[in-house]
């Protein structure tokens, strides 16, 4: 069984985790002007070659959010992230 | 064949010709470059010179021909999809299976056995009878059916699934299939062989030149090749092509594992399958039972498999067939499907001049081996958007005009 070593819950199944894709950035504007084509892209287009991808993972039983850095090569955790690390301010 | 088999056996000297002589040297020129040699692969290059008398034709495999997921599906052949377009493609698809063995002159297996999608609940049954009428519409044999009915052709099945979800109904398709995938990759590879193609294994493409916008040649391993036309046809490996080219899509990798029991004696001969219970099983000619479930939950480029994978199969399996808990389980493996959004491929044409795409096939391309071939040789040979791949363009992501599939292709096979 695949276990992850979570720095707050220490060492989890990983069946325990569901999986919510890479962290990624909305191309919000403040004046609310998006190309249609940047927006396809945003919603569509994904980093679909192998390397080090910054994902979200839901743990279950706690109901907590994790940022991890994964290589997707390796199937390898690198580390956790601080959810600080990945936040972005929303256009007021 | 028995005769043939006897004359073999009383001549001296037991010589077959081999189906893929050694290859040459690679040329430095090409008309067409064809990346993965895999069933789609092999079959365009087969219609590429059959149809369109383009011989000069290299197909390059970084490992061995339908080492890939080709070898790696659980060969199940049907039409019963879900969108006008996804019925259209993959009902001619079907019809070309179904007289490939006489084109090959080669026996592929092909096993026309009927196959089940069970529906254990409401909404399910919902998109059975949608499923049903989108078919039936386009000339295809599918229906619903009743437990009665089921239980007529899959007696051993427990209908109740031990009283977890019984099953409703179920979406019949009789033209349902299997065949022997290996046979497929071969047959067409010996075919455009014959008619002049180069094939060579062990090559792997590391990049692709391109000049103003427009494909010029590719780098291998073994050295540069100048081409003008280059396609794309490596399923699990697309991302690592299309970054080659700065070419954004929308397609992730994910695992999808299946596996096999030991052999036993003939007794199904369906292909059930359930979307609910994420389950499918066939019986292979050989008398094991393949089984499959769907992709693994997260992103990976791996073909590892793993022990969760035949814990959770198992689980849903003896729901269904409880007397399968005293057989075992022989070989199981991972191939990497490359998903699309709306779980249909994308095909044909690219941004890049001269770089064309067959791609996102996802849990879905072995059934679709033929017709992609034929209709990606069409396009490259015409260099114009075949009709039937037309609505799987890779410009429909970015004029929000999808094919969902995904009722009928998710868990379907």
């Amino acid at each position: 069984m695949k276990l992850f070593d979570c720095p707050v819950i220490g060492r989890r199944p990983i069946s325990e985790f569901d999986y919510f894709g890479e962290v990624r950035r909305p191309p919000v504007q403040a004046d609310g002007s998006v190309a249609p084509d940047v927006w396809s892209d945003f919603v569509f287009n994904r980093a679909g070659a192998p390397g080090v991808l910054r994902e979200w993972w839901y743990h279950r039983p706690t109901g907590r959010w994790y940022v991890m850095e994964r290589d997707t090569l390796k199937d390898e955790v690198l580390r956790f992230i601080d959810i600080q690390e990945v936040r972005y301010e929303l256009p007021a | 064949m028995p005769w043939r088999l006897l004359k073999y056996g009383l001549q001296s000297g037991h010589h077959e010709p081999r189906f893929f002589p050694e290859s040459k040297p690679l040329k430095s020129h090409y008309d067409v470059v064809i990346i993965g040699g895999g069933g789609h692969g092999m079959a365009c290059a087969y219609y590429l010179a059959k149809e369109h008398g383009i011989t000069n034709v290299a197909v390059l495999e970084q490992g061995y021909i339908g080492g890939g997921n080709t070898g790696r599906n659980t060969t199940i052949v049907r039409s019963n999809y879900l969108t006008p377009e996804g019925v259209k493609f993959y009902d001619a698809s079907v019809k070309l299976f179904e007289d490939l063995a006489d084109d090959f002159d080669l026996n592929i297996f092909y096993s026309t056995r009927g196959h089940f999608t069970l529906a254990h609940t409401d909404s399910a049954l919902r998109t059975m009878r949608w499923r049903a009428e989108v078919n039936k519409h386009y000339g295809i044999d599918s229906e619903v059916v009743d437990r009665q009915i089921i239980a007529q052709e899959v007696p051993y099945m427990d209908l109740d699934c031990a009283g977890h979800s019984p099953v409703m109904g179920a979406l019949y398709h009789a033209p349902g299939a299997v065949a022997r995938h290996d046979a497929v990759a071969w047959g067409y590879a010996r075919g455009a062989y014959q008619r002049g193609v180069e094939i060579h294994q062990k090559t792997r493409v590391t990049a692709i030149r391109t000049q103003g916008g427009r494909v010029v040649g590719v780098d291998t391993d073994r050295g540069p090749i100048q081409c003008q036309k280059v396609i794309s046809m490596v399923a699990g490996s697309t991302p690592r092509i299309t970054e080659m080219l700065g070419l954004r899509t929308p397609i992730e990798i994910f695992p999808l594992q299946a596996c096999v029991s030991e052999p036993v004696k003939p007794f199904m001969d369906t292909i059930v399958v359930s979307g609910s219970l994420h389950v499918y099983v066939s019986q292979s000619s050989r008398g094991e039972l393949v089984m499959g479930a769907s992709v693994d939950p997260s992103v990976l480029h791996s073909t590892r498999s793993s022990f969760d994978f035949v814990e959770g199969l198992a689980d849903k399996m003896l729901d269904l067939f409880p007397f399968m808990s005293r057989m075992k389980v022989m070989r199981q493996w991972a191939g990497m499907s490359d998903i699309t959004p709306d779980f249909a491929p994308i095909m044909g044409k690219t941004p890049v001049e001269g770089f064309y795409l067959d791609a996102g096939w996802g849990t879905w391309g072995f059934k679709a081996t033929p017709i992609s071939g034929k209709t990606m040789a069409w396009t490259v040979a015409n260099d114009q958007m075949h009709e039937l791949i037309q609505p799987f363009r890779y410009s429909r992501f970015a004029d929000f005009d999808l094919v969902g599939e995904k009722g009928a292709a998710s868990v379907g096979h």
